[in-house]
């Protein structure tokens, strides 16, 4: 089953750590963890005078689906109006549920359905860059 | 002597059913181990011909629920070697250590001292940190060896005469480490204080002899120990429990009871508020029964037989790095491990589609991982119905999982 789970898409994204790192001068930064297993990600962003993202890095202390996640969500933010943060944030829960495909490379983590335990891992770089938006 | 561990495995039903298509491989015991039928027998006996209250009922089924209670008691007091009114049930291993720091917390002063372990769980740290920021108590932190001990070499610098208690894990839930408990009695005999072992991950590895250990507060977990769910025990010394006030105030924890004074029961009643989980008792009884008809000698040759080879396997595998004690020296086969650039949790993700079950993530053991610096490990612990093939099972799956993400 971890064959259908670890598909190459989902090893792709998470080895090739585009966008990993942190940015020199973020609008917005914010760290999320997961008390549950230890997890975390911090995500930087930076908006321009209309509220669009610009530039995103993240850091990711976690697993491979939460790497994946942390590089789908950055390369699909990018140069986004911050207010587009929940919308992305429904079509990835909405794969999770099963009630989307999802666009792009948020469809690759469609297999993580089956897996409800493995949900939070998807979810967090949102939960980070959620919280770097609103504090900023 | 020769163990057969085909003969042991048949008296545990879950295991013959398969996972993802291939055969279980559990080896996620040091979370929860398995039941055997003597447990379930014990408990359906319970539900099916005694199930009545305890302690308060004249009829047949109290009177038989009761005697079955205080018989499982007897068999705990039994498997520890002490008496059976110091035997406490409680709901659990985190209950038991929860109801020494707020009961035997609240007779201590501020500026008193409790020293505890970097490698202990949350459960023996947390009960402890809520009860010193109430009372003004200080936690003191014993190191660490870089092979997942605590390093008793550092008691003199730790331990001094605020110190009240010396509450540890008797073996690391990580890196299977045994701790050195003769050196931490003595330290804390030497200045007065008080020993408390958290025997979650002892227990299930055979009887205890807690008189030769010196200790004052023993903690450990039903079901973690071949029983039932929602048990635990703590056993204090008589002395001791005598002089501690309730944890939790209700039926059955009274001497007498009027608006203007309540009395307590003698313990261990005193500390069994309530109706007690019952039926779970009389299963941790039946459990602690069943570990001591096991002949250890030869459990124990097995179990750790079962390590080498797991241990041997891992130093085979280039980016496996092993958490706590090299060898078998001192340890019990609770085995953690990291891999290069694999993250736990995919590890642990990849044995499950192998049938292996294990345990990954911070253990619950935050201040450990800090030490080590690593986010968590995967965590393998053997149980007496363990075999080769659940061994070998594991080894490949984390042969998979380097070659898929390393």
């Amino acid at each position: 089953m971890s064959d259908a789970l670890y598909h190459d898409r989902i090893v792709a994204l998470a080895k090739s750590r585009a966008g990993a790192g942190r940015l020199a001068a973020p609008t917005a930064s914010a760290r999320r963890d997961n008390p549950l297993c230890g997890d975390r990600v911090t995500m930087d962003v930076r908006l321009d005078e209309q509220g669009h993202m610009t530039e995103l890095a993240h850091e990711v202390r976690g697993c491979a689906l939460c790497q994946a996640s942390a590089v789908a969500l950055a390369a699909r933010a990018q140069g986004r109006a911050k207010s587009d943060l929940d919308a992305l944030r429904r079509e990835i829960e909405a794969v999770l549920n099963g009630t989307a495909d999802g666009e792009g490379d948020f469809a690759a983590f469609a297999p993580v359905r089956a897996y409800r335990s493995r949900h939070d891992c998807v979810i967090l770089p949102f939960e980070a860059l959620k919280a770097a938006l609103n504090g900023s | 002597m020769s163990f057969d561990v085909a003969s042991l495995r048949r008296q545990f039903p879950i295991l013959a059913r398969s996972v993802n298509g291939t055969a279980l491989h559990y080896l996620d015991n040091g979370a929860s181990a398995q039941t055997p039928n003597a447990v379930l027998d014990a408990v359906r006996t319970y539900e099916t011909t005694a199930r009545a209250n305890v302690l308060r009922g004249v009829h047949a089924l109290a009177e038989a629920a009761t005697e079955a209670y205080e018989n499982a008691r007897a068999d705990v007091a039994r498997f520890l070697g002490v008496a059976d009114d110091e035997v406490i049930f409680t709901g659990g291993c985190t209950a038991a250590i929860n109801l020494v720091a707020q009961s035997y917390g609240s007779l201590l002063k501020p500026g008193d001292e409790i020293v505890l372990s970097v490698l202990e769980h949350h459960s023996n740290i947390v009960p402890w940190y809520q009860v010193a920021q109430r009372a003004g108590l200080k936690l003191r932190p014993l190191p660490v060896t870089d092979d997942g001990r605590i390093d008793v070499q550092a008691l003199p610098s730790v331990v001094n005469d605020r110190t009240r208690l010396i509450s540890v894990a008797h073996v690391s839930n990580v890196t299977g480490a045994v701790a050195d408990v003769a050196a931490i009695v003595a330290a804390a005999r030497a200045v007065g204080a008080k020993v408390m072992l958290d025997g979650a991950q002892r227990a299930p590895h055979g009887p205890i002899d807690l008189p030769a250990l010196g200790v004052d507060f023993y903690a450990f977990a039903g079901h973690k120990a071949y029983g039932p769910n929602g048990i635990g025990v703590l056993w204090g010394r008589k002395e001791l429990l005598e002089a501690m006030p309730p944890f939790m105030g209700g039926g059955s924890m009274i001497g007498s009871v009027t608006f203007e004074h309540i009395t307590w029961a003698p313990p261990p009643r005193r500390f069994e508020a309530g109706t007690p989980p019952i039926g779970p008792a009389i299963g941790l009884g039946a459990a602690c029964r069943w570990m001591q008809d096991l002949d250890w000698t030869a459990v124990g040759s097995h179990e750790m037989g079962l390590t080498q080879r797991l241990m041997d396997g891992l130093a085979d595998v280039k980016s496996a790095r092993l958490i706590g004690p090299q060898g078998l020296q001192g340890r019990l086969p609770v085995v953690s491990f990291v891999l290069d650039n694999v993250h736990p949790h995919d590890t642990a993700q990849i044995l499950d589609s192998f049938g292996v079950a294990v345990r990954a993530g911070h253990h619950c053991a935050q201040p450990l991982m800090d030490r080590f610096d690593i986010t968590g490990t995967t965590r393998a612990c053997i149980a007496p119905y363990n075999d080769n093939s659940d061994v070998d099972a594991l080894l490949a799956g984390v042969r998979e999982a380097v070659r898929r993400f390393a």
